[in-house]
């Protein structure tokens, strides 16, 4: 039961040059793209899509802050996203549609969930805990079904994007990838210092033996109470962002399901390296984007009618690929990286 | 009238505990035997009910269907030991939520691909179609009454199996110390495959169960294989009488709580705000009641594992 996740060796002790490269790279990427997007043609639906990947990046690398680091598990992370979704719907439905209001509240608010749920699911340890964690999140779930003045099961659409100091300039797509860009990157920045720092090493000691590091003198449940709850206020402000991209919010975005991508993501990355959690995202979700045309594409010589049948139920392909790559891919996308650069 | 409706309620409560409990008691002995996670256990409910709406379908008899339903859910099950959980055996926990997860994502379309997305109906069995009168002036339908009689005598074998025979004897062994069973000279493995196909036509045979008073419908198995994971968590991983008594209470507390929560809270509020508040609540009860009950025992109530 104490092995829940492996360790992951490399993020114990990162050799500086070799591994950064890879997040530089990544990040120059998505700093770049919106300057390459107007020549696909398509600048609008590039920019919504990079922007998407982005937000799930950061709801990911939040999960991969506790589940890397210190072997938190949770099954319940949708439920911050939810959380900030609904803080932009339920202030915007009362007047205040600032961001800079609705930011802090929406971290505030998970913060506060977090604190809550964190005391009482750190007392269980391994699958209980994943499991106490999903039953937080389910509760958060149907307590958004029922709010019947904010659209109960079928949720809301949002007038406008949130206003940013008075200034509708969120409305416009360039200026709201900046913003998610942004915050990507401070919380990516914020999160490697945690992780560096004594709170980070103290954090990942406990994820290899609480035992002994209580025995020399720490207290683990402080240290895994605070990293969740630093973890939930970044997938807050994932929840934030999502919602002013879709401009609507609704109860799906809290259900398992949702936990269980999330989880994915940081899996199918890498476990305890952060951008890979990111990277996890990205291929997660222009997978599930652009499956349905690969399959498309695969499928021509087939014939127009078990080729459009085969692209409906793309999901066929989709759900044994999951399967395979976690048969196959042990230590996600950037241990594939980091193995390729080894040999 | 209350009275009444609350032993409406309190039959509803045991009869939706029953289904659980046969989801629950496959998945308690696979996690508390193999140490497995098996998310793919709800798709296996699904699959039942799927099964007997076609065998039905086919053969016109629900009783044929139930029948021809249960052994092509265990060889089903078995299929899918051997394709992909098989290999799952010997990782974390984290890869085998992520590979079952895999597993739910292709059978939900799988379904829809064969069935189509709308829901099936199956109709209820003649003989087992109309109400009878409990007390004066109180109708219950038939085969509600009938699947409550069939989940009690399945629990009944299932207790006997588990406690009176060698299989189960070891069934049990397994589940307080896997390694210790396997140095004793124990086939493992086949104990595995056993226990896995046991608890898989289990789950099938609740959703056949449910066929005729449920739509059968894709995604059907996602929602009752979380409430079967608070079922074996509250109940204490790899315990049968854990997970019966669980499933009961996790049934009455669900199916009471939410025809009553209303009316209990129109104590304390105004109506609007009690009905308002009680529709809200109702459906989180388990899950507060999960979290309550593992404050206390973070092991849940009858933990197999010393």
């Amino acid at each position: 039961m104490t092995e829940l996740i492996h360790a992951h060796p490399s993020s114990f002790a990162p050799s500086p040059s070799r591994i950064e490269r890879v997040p530089l790279v990544l990040f120059a990427i998505l700093a770049l793209a919106p300057l390459l997007a107007p020549l696909t043609g398509a600048e609008g639906y590039v920019l919504s899509l990079l922007s998407r990947v982005m937000i799930f990046g950061l709801a990911a690398m939040s999960l991969d802050l506790i589940l890397g680091y210190g072997a938190l598990v949770s099954f319940g992370h949708a439920a911050f996203l939810g959380i900030g979704g609904y803080a932009v719907g339920i202030l915007a439905s009362h007047g205040s549609e600032d961001a800079l209001i609705q930011i802090p509240l929406a971290l505030a608010a998970s913060a506060l969930f977090a604190t809550v749920t964190g005391t009482i699911s750190l007392r269980t340890k391994g699958v209980y805990f994943i499991m106490i964690t999903l039953a937080f999140g389910q509760m958060l779930f149907f307590l958004a079904t029922s709010l019947a003045a904010y659209g109960g099961d079928d949720g809301m659409t949002l007038a406008s994007r949130s206003l940013m100091a008075g200034t509708s300039i969120l409305k416009n797509d360039r200026v709201f990838y900046g913003l998610v860009l942004f915050c990507l990157l401070g919380t990516y920045l914020l999160s490697r210092g945690i992780v560096a720092s004594r709170f980070g090493r103290v954090l990942r000691g406990t994820r290899e033996n609480a035992v002994r590091m209580e025995a020399i003198g720490f207290h683990p449940f402080r240290y895994q109470l605070l990293a969740y709850v630093i973890s939930g206020m970044m997938a807050g402000l994932a929840g934030f962002l999502l919602a002013n991209q879709a401009e609507f919010i609704s109860p799906s975005y809290m259900t398992w399901q949702r936990s269980g991508e999330l989880i994915f993501m940081v899996v199918l990355g890498g476990i305890g390296s952060l951008h890979g959690a990111i990277i996890g995202a990205a291929v997660f979700l222009l997978l599930e984007e652009f499956l349905p045309e690969i399959l498309h594409f695969a499928a021509s010589a087939l014939g127009s009618d078990l080729q459009s049948r085969l692209v409906e139920n793309w999901k066929m392909i989709f759900g044994p690929l999951l399967i395979l790559i976690v048969l196959f891919a042990r230590g996600g996308i950037t241990g594939l990286l980091g193995r390729g650069r080894h040999g | 009238m209350t009275a009444t409706l609350l032993f409406i309620q309190a039959l509803n409560g045991l009869q939706f505990g029953l289904i659980l409990f046969l989801i629950a008691a496959g998945l308690t002995l696979v996690f508390g035997v193999m140490d497995f996670i098996n998310l793919a256990h709800g798709v296996q409910y699904m699959v039942g009910a799927y099964l007997a709406a076609a065998f039905t379908a086919w053969t016109g008899n629900f009783g044929l269907a139930l029948l021809l339903a249960l052994p092509t859910a265990l060889a089903f099950g078995l299929l899918l030991e051997v394709l992909v959980f098989r290999h799952l055996y010997d990782r974390d926990h984290l890869d085998q939520v992520l590979a079952t997860f895999g597993v739910i994502v292709f059978l939900n379309q799988a379904v829809k691909f064969v069935w189509g997305a709308a829901p099936l109906n199956v109709p209820v069995p003649e003989i087992l179609s109309g109400s009878v009168e409990i007390t004066d002036g109180l109708l219950y339908p038939v085969y509600r009454l009938a699947i409550i009689a069939a989940g009690l005598a399945v629990a009944l074998l299932l207790y006997v199996l588990v406690s009176r025979t060698r299989v189960g004897m070891l069934v049990r062994a397994g589940a307080t110390n896997p390694e210790m069973v396997s140095a004793l000279g124990v086939n493992i493995q086949r104990l595995f495959m056993v226990v896995f196909g046991f608890g898989a036509m289990l789950a099938g045979f609740a959703g056949a169960m449910v066929a005729p008073i449920l739509s059968v419908e894709p995604g059907m198995g996602d929602n009752i294989l979380i409430l079967a994971f608070v079922v074996i968590v509250i109940g204490g991983i790899g315990s049968i009488r854990g997970a019966f008594l669980a499933a009961i209470l996790i049934g009455l507390v669900d199916t009471v709580g939410r025809s009553f929560a209303p009316n209990i809270l129109r104590f304390f509020l105004d109506p609007a705000t009690a009905s308002q508040t009680g529709r809200a609540i109702a459906p989180m009860l388990i899950y507060i009641f999960m979290a309550a009950i593992l404050f206390f025992r973070p092991s849940g109530l009858f933990p197999a594992k010393r």
